[in-house]
């Protein structure tokens, strides 16, 4: 019998300019590392909504990364310093809502830091394996109300965020 | 403010002087020192090479026995090599869980256990010029150390830096230098401020013991520095008992005082040189304290330059 | 109406046919994902062939939307964009996915490498379907440069676009141009005099029609986009005016007051209070320094004013501020040196013979403080041995870890000058010798037959301490060497420091007013460390010089020259297209809370008082999407990668996971691996 131990599947956004290539030189090193991880580039870390976190775990994901340039080597100057403050409270709303810490990682990586990121990769797959699944997809599923469970957390995310007049 | 006074076997031996004056200045500087109960050795500077388990084990007895009183989180070691032991000690159980767990296997035996991080371990100059500070010394100050020329002499201890964060430069270090200015005195360069006294090879290999001692007294006497003033005990000890060692082995006349910068300021707030242990040494003091006593000859005002003066100007000195 | 869609798998050759099953991920996209109109694999799509498969199917098959999985998009994004625009589809409603270095390259079992593929497919399928058509926007490039520092680099910039016909702004802090060569005395490899050299160029700048020269200025504030810059430029007071001064220089002879020199002389000499920092100055107006001025100080002297046979001393005088328009920038701010002071065994500051590496090349300028005489800090001996002690401050971890590229020449040089002027012995202290550029090795071969002596060790301490005859009233350095594997002792009359280069003290700051950014130690970034080395991720902004990092004259002046190549190409094309990769806000849904104004660091969103909402320059927008993450109200949208594409991709990209697409029925709670 094949060995039966859990996949998880980890949605990164990389930035455009360090993280995109750190992966891109990865890949021209021919590094390998754990397939699991699968890259969504956004032009800066600056641009990951935490909606976009949330999304991941709705459909699926079992951990999420967030991978951006190292703070002071921002291509925009500073979004990475958001992106980082952004991060912190995330992990804790996160945290409350009951998704272990381990499953969502900020890495700096470079654009010559492709094995840096090949083993941060590495490490969380490992990580997240060790968590098991995170299962939050089916949930809802078997309400039979996905999109309307999805379409619920943005509201409710939008209405949270909304700053009183 | 409240320490933990780890004595070490030097203070209660050949260095009660540096004990005596210690204690001497902690009251007026604001400092309580609790001395650490039923303390034992730290091992000084051998007992590392003979047996790393053991001596790790000796000193971690020491720190638990500290982290037992509770009353503090500060420990305080005067002596250099006690400093460096405790430090490492605390510093490499962090660092090393499995080196943690066979200290604290060890201190079963006594029913004890330390927990690496409780205690911040620190030498006397450490919180004198950073917890005390220049300043607030420099505003106690009764009996300014006019006119005395000091080599300020640290030894190679207190700043070997593999033990997190350095606590001076351990190249050029200056804490002691500026410490002896804030006390009025004139601190001459002192280039071997941080070379060895031999340690401990005055036992083992004279010659090469001899030879470093030679250097740091030549060096001083060079800069005519009326005392060199130390903060580590071996050092003390080495540069003044062997003094006339020295003087029998190659042929020189060095008359240089070794004092602890404790006693120094101890001086400098204008206690009596007795009650500092001052007079216990082997190379007298008693010219060095006259010329406190008197009043210090004025230097020549700088005059202004010469026309035919062509030489060319100093960089400035570094600050801080 | 559904988007038919193309998908373009390539094989790369074997790059990626070689893990992934291609065919199997074509027809897993033809027939498994929604609106797929054409689905096909190719050996190579960027070939001008496969370029032509995705124009053909846009033409017959009537695509709306284009995926290539292939390489990374920074590889052929382009080539396939324009290989769309080609054939009459909107160049941004194509997206590439990169199955080469996140897949084929990094995985080794094919049949996961080929999922992962699938997934990525599925991604860029969903994404692309939400694409929306976008137009590059155009503006004009205004053709006057701005050059800020008045360096080598500078210089051979702003002459370059000036012989062009191009107006240039020079902007020097300095009351001089002429940078560090100026206090140069030899340059190496040929040993030309630097003042030969240089001052023909300075005094080009200083008379060219094309070039507004603004010495002892600084830029004060720069507002504006490629092409379109607006700068402030802040004209400190001289306390001369420019326009009565003759430069005749009694005002210079007749100040009573004299100071160390401590930046054209390094601290080696001294000048006036009015002052120009060197003789062939340019422009040769001279200023007055406030801070040690007699009259400034106790409101009496006015020496310089009495005898100016112009009227041109001028104690009122203000700073003046001058506002220029600009199409684009070179920055070439040069360098500051290492303090040595930060190495306190090598004794710099306390030893009075030790020397840094540009207080020696004073001493040897013929018009230095010493005409040029090699002598101790006394004034008149001479040394009858001289150290060099090579990096000091770089490659070091304790300081800066880089090399600092030009020292192992300079010292060379400086070994060459001792022996040339003196009967001193020399011997340099080297980790290694780096001797890479034309003529440089054979000038190290040079100096060795010329008899120095290379001694291969990091000098360990610089010392007074005598411990052996000989050494008594010398400098010992104290090394060891490692070919002998020996601790050596050298006593030496003078040791010479060669300190690293650094980056401007103030580097960061310029980094982030002109909008670029700096590496971790200070050197200004260029796009790309080989392909583009002068253009800055900031359109408009060019670097030049030591201020991207460690180089000798030469370079610097390739640099320069380069810069100004790549500005006229600017201001040749007349228009720039901006990147359509914008926010925007929506502005019946702003509800005018400011959260984003504060978050631009281009400052491209301005709040419109009148309207009480936010609005984004687009001119000035670079794309990174920070506002549109943080806008409570999401009004903002970021163009090509707005909230509904990113989400999109996520669904797909999890097609596996849960029903992102319907391509399959979702898993079971234990959801199996990929492969």
């Amino acid at each position: 019998m094949v060995d039966e131990r859990f996949e998880p599947k980890i949605v990164a956004f990389l930035c455009n300019w360090c993280s995109y290539r750190a992966a891109d030189l990865a890949g021209t090193a021919r590094i390998k590392y754990e397939p699991n991880v699968r890259m969504i580039r956004v032009m800066c870390s600056g641009r990951v909504d935490p909606t976009f976190v949330l999304k991941a775990f709705a459909l699926g994901a079992d951990g999420v990364m967030i991978a951006g340039c190292h703070p002071g080597e921002c291509h925009y100057l500073e979004q990475n310093y958001k992106a980082m403050r952004r991060f912190n409270m995330l992990k804790h709303t996160l945290k409350a809502m009951g998704v272990e810490e381990g499953r969502i990682r900020l890495q700096w990586a470079s654009a010559a830091e492709g094995v840096q990121l090949a083993s941060a990769i590495n490490e969380m797959v490992d990580q997240v394996r060790e968590l098991g699944p995170l299962n939050w997809a089916q949930n809802w599923h078997e309400d039979g109300e996905v999109e309307a469970a999805i379409q619920r957390i943005e509201e409710e995310h939008a209405e949270v965020m909304e700053v009183p007049a | 403010m409240r320490y933990g006074y780890y004595p070490g076997c030097s203070l209660s031996g050949l260095a009660r002087p540096y004990d005596m004056s210690t204690k001497a200045i902690a009251e007026p500087l604001g400092i309580q020192l609790e001395e650490v109960e039923d303390w034992n050795c730290c091992g000084a500077t051998e007992y590392f090479a003979v047996n790393k388990m053991a001596a790790y084990a000796l000193v971690g007895r020491n720190l638990a026995n500290a982290a037992q009183q509770k009353s503090f989180t500060d420990l305080v070691a005067p002596c250099s090599a006690c400093y460096v032991n405790l430090r490492k000690t605390d510093h490499n159980m962090g660092k090393y869980p499995k080196l943690a767990q066979k200290v604290n296997k060890a201190l079963e035996a006594g029913d004890l256990s330390y927990d690496p991080g409780t205690l911040q371990v620190r030498h006397l100059i450490d919180i004198i010029v950073n917890d005390i500070g220049y300043d607030a010394i420099r505003e106690k100050v009764k009996e300014p150390l006019k006119g005395l020329r000091i080599a300020p002499y640290y030894g190679c201890l207190i700043v070997r830096p593999e033990l997190g964060e350095p606590l001076d430069d351990p190249e050029y270090p200056m804490s002691l230098d500026l410490l002896m200015e804030a006390l009025g005195a004139q601190v001459v360069d002192f280039p071997l401020k941080a070379h060895c006294c031999g340690g401990h090879m005055t036992q083992i290999s004279s010659d090469t013991a001899y030879e470093l001692i030679r250097r740091l007294l030549h060096n001083a006497a060079e800069y005519d520095a009326d005392a060199i003033v130390t903060l580590c005990p071996i050092c003390q000890l080495n540069l003044d008992a062997y003094q006339s060692n020295i003087n029998r082995h190659f042929g020189t006349d060095f008359k240089i005082p070794i004092l602890f910068f404790t006693q120094m300021i101890g001086l400098a707030l204008g206690m009596p040189p007795k009650s500092l242990g001052i007079g216990k040494e082997f190379v007298s003091a008693a010219a060095m304290l006259r010329k406190i006593g008197t009043e210090p000859e004025l230097e020549a005002a700088p005059t202004g330059k010469k026309q035919d003066d062509k030489s060319l100007p100093m960089p400035g000195k570094r600050e801080g | 109406m559904s988007e038919k869609v193309g998908v373009y798998i390539c094989h790369c050759g074997s790059n990626i046919a070689g893990v992934v099953d291609v065919e199997d991920v074509a027809k897993f996209a033809g027939e498994q994902i929604e609106n797929v109109a054409v689905s096909r694999d190719y050996k190579f799509m960027c070939s001008s062939l496969g370029q032509e498969l995705i124009e053909e199917d846009i033409r017959k098959e009537g695509l709306t939307r284009v995926v290539v999985a292939a390489c990374s998009p920074h590889l052929h994004e382009k080539t396939f964009r324009r290989a769309c625009a080609n054939a009459g589809l909107n160049p941004y409603l194509c997206h590439m996915t990169s199955i080469r270095e996140q897949v084929s390259w990094v995985i080794e079992d094919k049949a996961v490498a080929t999922e992962k593929a699938k997934a990525m497919v599925a991604a860029a399928v969903k994404r692309v379907e939400l694409h929306e058509e976008l137009e590059p926007s155009e503006v004009p490039v205004n053709p006057n440069t701005l050059v800020v520092g008045g360096g080598i680099t500078g210089i051979q910039a702003a002459i370059e676009l000036a012989d062009a016909g191009y107006p240039v702004y020079l902007v020097e802090r300095e009351p001089s141009i002429g940078g560090h060569m100026a206090q140069f005395d030899k340059t190496f490899p040929t040993l030309d005099c630097a003042a030969c050299i240089l001052t023909p160029k300075m005094s080009d700048v200083g008379s060219h029609p094309n070039i507004h020269l603004l010495s002892y200025s600084e830029v004060e504030d720069i507002s504006g986009y490629v092409g379109n810059f607006h700068v402030r430029i802040r004209k400190k007071a001289r306390y001369v005016d420019e326009e009565a001064c003759t430069g005749c220089g009694i005002c210079i002879e007749k100040c009573p007051k004299k100071v160390v020199d401590d930046v054209f002389e390094a601290g080696m000499g001294y000048r006036k209070s009015i002052y120009r920092p060197f003789p062939q100055a340019v422009p040769n107006w001279p200023v007055i320094d406030t801070e040690s001025c007699t009259y400034f100080e106790r409101g009496k002297c006015k020496a310089c004013e009495i005898f100016c046979p112009t009227e041109a001393i001028d104690f009122e005088q203000q700073d003046s501020y001058i506002d220029i328009d600009v199409g684009n920038v070179i920055l070439a701010t040069g360098y500051d040196l290492f303090d040595a002071r930060k190495v306190p065994q090598y004794g710099y500051g306390r030893l009075a013979n030790v020397f840094t590496s540009l207080e020696f090349e004073r001493m040897c300028n013929a018009s230095g403080p010493t005409e040029g005489k090699i002598v101790l800090r006394d004034g008149i001996t001479e040394p009858k041995s001289v150290a060099i002690i090579h990096c000091v401050g770089s490659r070091d971890e304790n300081h800066n870890p880089y090399c600092s590229s030009i020292c192992c020449m300079s010292a060379l040089k400086f070994g060459h000058l001792v022996m040339e002027k003196t009967d001193a012995e020399v011997t340099s202290f080297y980790i290694d010798v780096r001797t890479s550029q034309k003529g440089y090795e054979e000038f190290y071969n040079r100096l060795l037959e010329e008899g120095m002596h290379f001694v291969r060790g990091k000098a360990a301490e610089i010392t007074d301490a005598a411990r052996q005859p000989g050494e008594e009233g010398k400098l010992i350095v104290q090394a060891e060497d490692t070919l002998l594997g020996k601790q050596r002792r050298v006593p030496v009359d003078m040791v010479i420091l060669m300190s690293a280069l650094e980056p401007k003290a103030d580097a960061k700051d310029v980094g982030l007013q002109f909008g670029i950014s700096c590496s971790m130690e200070g050197w200004f970034t260029e796009r790309h460390p080989k392909l583009d080395p002068v253009a800055t991720m900031t359109d408009g902004i060019f670097v030049a010089g030591v201020a991207q990092g460690p180089k000798d004259i030469p370079a610097s002046v390739a640099q320069g020259a380069a810069a100004a190549a790549r500005v006229q190409g600017m201001i040749t094309a007349g228009t720039v297209e901006i990147e359509p990769i914008v926010a925007t806000i929506h502005e019946e849904i702003c509800s005018g809370c400011k959260i984003c104004n504060n978050l631009c660091p281009f400052n491209a969103i301005e709040f419109l008082e009148d309207k009480e909402v936010s609005y984004v320059n687009a001119a000035l927008c670079k794309g990174c999407g920070t506002c549109v993450a943080a806008c409570p109200a999401q009004a903002i949208s970021g163009a090509h990668f707005n909230n509904d594409q990113i989400f999109a991709e996520i669904g797909g990209i999890l097609y596996d996971a849960i029903g992102g697409n319907g391509a399959k029925a979702p898993a079971k709670s234990k959801e199996p691996a990929p492969a």
